[in-house]
């Protein structure tokens, strides 16, 4: 198949870029949208010119890496994918294909499709974690955790922190990430010592990095390749309200 | 002093207080629909101007009227707060967006319909409420047989009228009131006044289908059996039922009691 990509171009993070049109040709639709991108790569570097810069590592939706915003959405058409698991049997001969790295002021543009994101690093570095002793390893089993609860916590820990949720909300709101990374906490015993705290200070540094407020469109939902849901933002809500309204714990 | 920010300085505290006094006008406009839905009586109005009577003079919902003004004030400017912040998280736009794959209309558009209620607000209050208290509104006196139960209006001149009254006569009850429901019937006579407020009451309809069900997720109410509930009162009751009884007294007062 033939296409044609309109591709967001920019030289680093201080010059204005702009979009630069590309042929793409004979594309097999059983390759993947990255292979496809390396296939017109490979032709402009041939050219001489500098190829696309994009981001990418696993290409098998595991690391978060890959993003491109194509054609209005985040990860491409598909549902619950990340750009490398999207195959280009999903365009058809002949379509024009816009592709924008995710936008956000939280998120600069780094060259051409690829953004910081070290911004979700500050937020976790903030309190996204547990603080344990380190020594022999303790029994797999000595804190006893129902099924239920386990399976919550896991189903938030799935985020791979890839940053969809922000590209397609409206506001560039990352309560859907800091929402998976509080729950996942939330609902475990292991989480209880900083459980206040944690939400209050990865809110704190969400707000710094410069996000927007939730307004519940559910856009994050939907385009999370993962499927982290809106549960989690309610989750996020109920912590931080209840570690400022009822008892804001401070240690020092 | 705490090493965390202030709660209203965050972004979730400012949404706090927009799911707030959203819930509370939310209940308003179920008080401010039944009061009016006296005007689909075909008493004269007797109903309806002892119940704006009563709203504009009874002394707690006096107090409960003035909070509700300074909640549409701190409702309107906190949504104009969170909108400015919310736009400056994207600097540059997308070329190339499609919304509508992920999200409802109405949920990327809640400041533009609650614009739309604003400029309907001002409206509304300069309508009724401004004339209600300093302006000229007409007088009425009815005169109800309280064996008969049959009621005669009769037109007062202003001088005439000195404060509401209510008292019993020769077997009749007297009522002398301002005519609210006069005055909202001659306002409904044009056309164009009509069309304006179905129009806003369809954006209410829209701000309200997304706003009810989110102000609760807001305040984190993820219930499983009870927030589906929420969401359908959300939908149905004060997206759709709420709105339609509203458009529906402009209609009916120009298409039954003015023609
Ligand atoms: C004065 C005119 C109004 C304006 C400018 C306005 C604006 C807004 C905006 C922009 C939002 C979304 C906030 C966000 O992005 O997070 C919102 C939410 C909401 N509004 Fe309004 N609105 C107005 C009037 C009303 C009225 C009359 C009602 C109800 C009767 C109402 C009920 C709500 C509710 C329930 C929410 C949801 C709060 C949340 O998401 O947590 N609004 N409003
Ligand atoms: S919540 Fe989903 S969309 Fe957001 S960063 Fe995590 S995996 Fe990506
Ligand atoms: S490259 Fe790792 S998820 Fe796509």
């Amino acid at each position: 198949m033939n296409l044609t990509l309109k591709v967001w171009r920019q030289k680093n993070e201080n010059t204005r870029g702009k979009f630069h049109t590309y042929e793409a040709k004979d594309i097999s639709e059983d390759m993947s949208f990255l292979e496809m991108l390396d296939v017109v790569n490979d032709e402009i570097t041939r050219k001489g010119e500098d190829p696309i810069y994009f981001d990418h590592d696993c290409r098998e939706g595991i690391c978060g890496m890959c993003s491109l915003y194509i054609n209005g959405r985040p990860h491409g058409p598909k549902e619950q994918i990340t750009t490398c698991q999207l195959h280009m049997r999903s365009f058809h001969d002949g379509q024009t294909i816009v592709i924008e790295p995710w936008r956000a002021a939280a998120f600069p543009v780094l060259k051409d499709l690829a953004v910081d994101r070290s911004a979700f690093d500050r937020i976790q570095q903030a309190g996204g974690y547990i603080s344990v002793n380190t020594g022999g390893t303790p029994d797999a089993n000595i804190i006893p955790i129902p099924k239920v609860k386990a399976d919550e916590a896991f189903n938030s820990a799935t985020c791979i922190g890839c940053g969809a949720c922000v590209a397609a909300c409206k506001n560039s709101s990352a309560m859907l990430f800091v929402g998976a990374k509080v729950a996942q906490f939330a609902v475990l015993p292991q989480g209880q010592a900083e459980r206040k705290e944690r939400a209050q200070a990865m809110v704190d540094q969400m707000d710094k990095e410069g996000f927007g407020s939730c307004t519940n469109t559910g856009a994050c939902e939907a385009e999370c390749p993962v499927g982290i849901s809106l549960s989690n933002i309610a989750t996020l809500n109920r912590e931080y309200l209840g570690a400022k309204i009822i008892k804001e714990v401070e240690v020092h | 002093m705490s090493r965390f920010n202030q709660l209203f300085s965050s972004t979730i505290g400012k949404k706090l207080i927009m799911s707030l006094t959203g819930i509370f006008l939310s209940l308003f406009l179920v008080v401010h629909l039944v009061g009016n839905l006296q005007l689909f009586k075909s008493d004269g109005g007797l109903a309806f101007n002892e119940y704006a009577y009563f709203m504009t003079h009874f002394a707690p919902i006096k107090a409960i009227s003035y909070l509700l003004y300074a909640t549409f004030i701190v409702h309107a400017l906190y949504s104009l707060i969170i909108t400015y912040r919310n736009r400056k998280a994207r600097p540059i736009a997308y070329a190339s967006y499609n919304g509508a794959a992920n999200s409802t209309w109405n949920s990327r558009n809640m400041g533009l319909l609650g614009t739309i209620i604003l400029i309907f607000l001002v409206t509304h209050m300069s309508n009724f409420w401004y004339q209600y208290h300093w302006g000229d509104v007409p007088y009425v006196e009815y005169t109800t047989n309280i064996q008969t139960g049959e009621t005669s209006v009769r037109d007062i001149p202003a001088a005439e009228f000195h404060d509401f009254v209510k008292y019993i006569e020769d077997g009749s009850e007297i009522m002398i009131a301002k005519d609210l429901y006069k005055e909202v019937n001659f306002s409904f006579q044009s056309w164009y006044l009509v069309v304006f407020y179905v129009l806003a009451m369809v954006a209410l309809g829209f701000h309200l289908a997304h706003g009810f069900k989110s102000a609760f997720q807001t305040l984190g109410f993820d219930h499983n059996r009870y927030a589906p509930l929420i969401r359908a009162i959300g939908f149905w009751i004060f997206g759709i039922l709420i709105p339609l009884l509203f458009a529906a007294m402009p209609l009916y007062s120009f298409f039954v009691v003015n023609s």
